[in-house]
């Protein structure tokens, strides 16, 4: 029985970094796209009419309704099934990256429907093009407006990255359950690897309660 | 697949009993975690506010993989139901406590003052002004963190929880139909989450006779 489980070594180290380093890959590609796509819809739902904008709503709302862990497995089994298989890791970055979308939106709809509707006004009555006045003005207010809600859902996403686990990416969670199931130690593993998303999600958490705070005065 | 469908359906009865069940434990513990944060009295105050930042910063992952094998490793076996149930409690209590301490200091103090100087007792003042305006900030922020449990006990599945992913992963490595099932499973989460969102809207409407603060 000794070979078959040994007992923690430095070694593993190794392991549990690439572990560390696939969760953060993969959690900042999720967080870029999202962003950026989020951007994109946001500002699509604040612009164009009720029919779109409801049918958008629509479809985002049940990538916010269904969870993650059964998004994730769907797209997996049916890009396999439609005969072209993803790895782990495209699969897992497609299906977080459009979930974080899905909750980008909402926040940059918010943000850009807070621009004042006379801000707008009064920068085209001075001349400026409506892209303009989208560069200039709506986008700089309305982005920085967000930018606490912003942290927020990227912090969720850093801590939702975990579950791409399940379809098979090698992320910081799955490595320590590979090394819980050969050293038997899960308790000191589980430990660390608490303390490394702790370590990361605490400080930007506080950082984003203080601007928060900030900017409501 | 559809003779299966009372299976999933128990499923589904057992997602919406472990959430509701993380819910309510959650927000008794979270009325206990705010009172002690706002009484800053050191120790307890050091607890609670070591709770609401472990909760809030690891993943709802890392919480069940603690409760199941990690205090497993201590020698307290959980069943799957307990740990899932425990680590959403968890979470739960660690949000909920932080939209509480919210909701309470967005009162201004001078409401209770001038409702003490209007001659009520001060537990009159808490159950007529302070509760029923704090409830009506609250609500919002809480139904979002049940739907979210609903959403999150679907990760029973990787502890062998017979919740719906639970019971959809037993049905499809029996069928092998792991596409139908989970497309099943994904609707019925869906539509779980709405019946509860509409439940909170009429309930809301109820509570605080249209206007929602």
């Amino acid at each position: 029985m000794n070979s078959l489980f040994t007992p923690l070594s430095w070694s593993d180290t190794g392991y549990i970094l690439t572990g560390v380093w696939n969760t953060v890959t993969i959690s900042v590609v999720a967080i870029v796209i999202g962003t950026l796509l989020g951007i994109l819809v946001g500002f699509l739902r604040a612009e164009s009419n009720r029919f779109v904008n409801v049918l958008l709503g629509g479809i985002l709302d049940v990538f916010r309704s269904v969870p993650l862990i059964i998004q994730l497995i769907l797209f997996s089994t049916f890009v396999g099934a439609i005969g072209h298989p993803l790895g782990p890791f495209v699969a897992g970055s497609i299906v977080l990256s459009i979930y974080t979308m899905a909750f980008m939106t909402e926040v940059f709809r918010g943000g850009f429907e807070g621009v004042s509707q006379s801000l707008q006004t009064a920068a085209r009555s001075l001349g400026m093009t409506y892209w303009q006045t989208v560069y200039h003005i709506r986008f700089p207010i309305g982005l920085r407006a967000v930018l606490p809600s912003w942290l927020g859902v990227a912090l969720s996403v850093i801590k939702d990255s975990a579950l791409v686990s399940v379809i098979g990416y090698m992320e910081l969670l799955r490595t320590s359950e590979q090394l819980i199931s050969r050293t038997q130690q899960p308790l000191m593993i589980l430990i660390g690897v608490g303390l490394f998303y702790f370590i990361i999600s605490y400080p930007l958490s506080y950082y984003g309660r203080r601007l928060e705070r900030k900017m409501a005065l | 697949m559809f003779q299966k469908m009372p299976e999933l359906l128990n499923g589904v009865f057992v997602t919406f009993h472990v959430s509701v069940l993380a819910m309510l434990i959650g927000v008794v513990i979270a009325i206990l975690l705010a009172i002690t944060k706002m009484n800053n009295s050191k120790p307890f105050c050091y607890v609670a506010t070591v709770w609401v930042e472990i909760a809030r910063n690891t993943p709802a992952l890392f919480q069940i993989y603690m409760a199941y094998f990690g205090l497993g490793a201590l020698g307290i076996h959980l069943s799957p139901y307990v740990a899932v149930l425990s680590a959403l409690v968890f979470i739960n209590a660690g949000y909920l406590t932080e939209t509480f301490r919210g909701g309470f200091s967005s009162i201004p103090d001078t409401q209770f003052r001038a409702s003490r100087s209007l001659g009520m007792s001060s537990v009159q003042a808490y159950r007529y002004i302070i509760l029923p305006q704090m409830l009506r900030r609250i609500y919002h922020p809480m139904t979002n963190q049940f739907v979210w449990s609903i959403l999150m006990s679907s990760l029973g599945i990787l502890v062998g929880m017979s919740e719906l992913s639970g019971t959809t992963q037993k049905l499809q490595s029996q069928s092998f139909r792991t596409l139908e099932f989970f497309i099943v499973a994904a609707v019925l989460y869906f539509v779980l989450t709405k019946l509860v969102l509409f439940g909170a809207s009429l309930l809301s409407r109820r509570l605080f006779k249209g206007d929602i603060g």
